[in-house]
């Protein structure tokens, strides 16, 4: 059983004086009657699939559409220009999400975290930290638990698909599961990473999944990204002392009534948004003449 | 929700329905023709049809009828590889009535001449459902191990069965019974939490009023 509330984790963190992460390990072990080393393992093999998928990108791929590839590289070479308002960390973020994204679009192989559109959102933070600060592989290790324990209470609670939630249960939920991470790598407390994560979730309500001709690319690869840079700003609010006026089990419950209620249009349909504008029109007759 | 269902899986892209789930369909219809398939008419309906061949649909279906994994990098060329091994197939794009938008029909022939027809959907996150087999409903995910027996409608089959489970301690996960009228045509479908050893299967298969006998290993 993954856990049905943020709240229950805590309280099981100050119950057992334990962290986030050997509280979700736990429960997986548990729950799929393996030893924690199995555990452990399986999630490095995510983790080195993700740092795979990062040093495999090709600059040079284009989607079958031609719609995206490419941007992942522009980005790498303006970051070495040094003349980015981001700064050469958050450039980095932003060239890895799109890589990421842009992979996946041109049939690569990539880890959902936690669907394959919103691939990109926690590796581009993971592997960007991971290289930049020079932390051990198992801190990252274990802060895939803490996204994927947060991602387990949003399955519970609401859900995690374009079509059953819109964007906001794709990017919206990985960028609330990277804000997570990031506060756990920083040893921030429990209460931070649950106060990170309702925040980043409510940065991303309501947001819409309308792509161009239904396909994983415009504008998914580039959400990647807002859910990356919005997970560190709410990571460093969250570390900064700043707090959630709403409890993150509430933004949670929020985004379902959201995803409940949203058009049927702007769920993965293809029917509305980005998706029926007149250059997305465009684009959808181009491909139907090419047999795409 | 296991945590690998949420990081993870590691899957070639870009769609967990249209191409991690049409890897899965090719693949659970490649074990349920238990040989090597020779050629096969692949119709793609709703969804699949429309964004298909954007998201690798096709390539992906091809991929699990070959074998194939979905974190198999090989997947985006499995045309050639088909061409490669002599694999003959073809796609047509149809309205399945009633079906789920994401649905493949496939028509498979094996080496050994043995024939089938799969009838499946991709429900999301890279998870199918088995609709039909010969144009029997079974509705079954392919994710536990599985016994369709086929047999004439008349009292008795359901209890060769399960006692030839409870003989060989198999116990029963899920059961479903369909048929097609009274005295008919009837199915079973029994999803089991142990494998079930060949020779009870040939028992069973061998029952007079059973009509055919099909087993599916999990394919995880």
């Amino acid at each position: 059983m993954s856990f049905k509330s943020m709240e229950k984790i805590v309280q099981l963190c100050s119950e057992q004086n334990k962290s986030f992460y050997e509280i979700v390990i736990e429960e997986d072990i548990k729950e799929s009657a393996i030893t924690v080393e199995e555990s452990l393992s399986k999630m490095a093999q995510m983790w080195n699939a993700m740092i795979d998928a990062s040093d495999n990108y090709d600059g040079n791929l284009k989607s079958k559409s031609g719609l995206v590839g490419g941007n992942g590289l522009i980005m790498q070479n303006f970051l070495e220009k040094k003349n980015s308002y981001c700064g050469a960390f958050i450039t980095n973020v932003i060239a890895e999400a799109l890589k990421m994204g842009e992979s996946n679009a041109c049939m690569k192989r990539i880890v959902a975290a936690p669907t394959a559109g919103s691939c990109g959102v926690i590796p581009a933070v993971l592997i960007s930290y991971f290289r930049y600060a020079d932390i051990p592989e198992k801190e990252i290790i274990e802060s895939l638990y803490v996204a994927g324990g947060i991602g387990q209470v949003i399955a519970e609670r609401a859900f995690l698909s374009g079509a059953a939630g819109g964007c906001q249960a794709e990017i919206g939920v990985a960028s609330a599961m990277a804000s997570g991470a990031l506060v756990y790598l920083k040893n921030g407390t429990v209460e931070q990473i649950c106060h990170a994560t309702a925040m980043t979730l409510k940065n991303l309500l309501g947001l819409v999944c309308d792509p161009v001709a239904g396909l994983v690319e415009v504008p998914c690869v580039k959400r990647n990204v807002i859910g990356a840079v919005n997970a560190l700003s709410c990571a460093d609010m969250a570390l900064a002392g700043i707090e959630s006026q709403v409890p993150v089990d509430q933004v949670i419950d929020a985004m379902k009534e959201i995803g409940e209620n949203m058009n049927k249009m702007y769920k993965e349909t293809a029917c509305g948004g980005c998706g029926i504008t007149p250059r997305a029109v465009e684009i959808e007759n181009e491909l139907k003449s090419i047999n795409i | 929700m296991n945590i690998f269902d949420i990081i993870g899986p590691i899957m070639v892209g870009p769609s967990s329905s249209h191409t991690a789930g049409a890897v899965r369909i090719g693949l659970v219809t490649r074990h349920l023709l238990a040989q090597e398939p020779v050629s096969a008419i692949i119709t793609l309906h709703g969804s699949f049809a429309a964004t298909g061949s954007g998201h690798g649909t096709q390539k992906a279906i091809v991929a699990g009828l070959l074998g194939m994994l979905q974190d198999d990098i090989r997947i985006p060329q499995s045309d050639v590889i088909a061409d490669q091994l002599g694999f003959k197939y073809s796609f047509e794009y149809k309205t399945i009535k009633d079906a789920h938008p994401n649905t493949a029909l496939i028509n498979v022939v094996g080496k050994n001449g043995r024939e089938i027809e799969v009838q499946a959907s991709s429900i999301g996150g890279g998870r199918i459902l088995i609709n039909k087999i010969d144009g029997i409903l079974v509705n079954f995910s392919g994710e536990q191990n599985t016994l369709i027996v086929h047999n004439i409608d008349q009292p008795g089959h359901v209890a060769e069965v399960t006692s030839t489970l409870s003989h060989k301690s198999i116990n029963i996960a899920t059961m479903q019974l369909f048929r097609d009228s009274r005295g008919g045509y009837a199915v079973m479908v029994i999803e089991i939490d142990q494998e079930i050893p060949v020779e009870s299967i040939e028992w069973l298969s061998h029952l007079e009023g059973v009509i055919k006998v099909t087993y599916l290993s999990a394919v995880k």
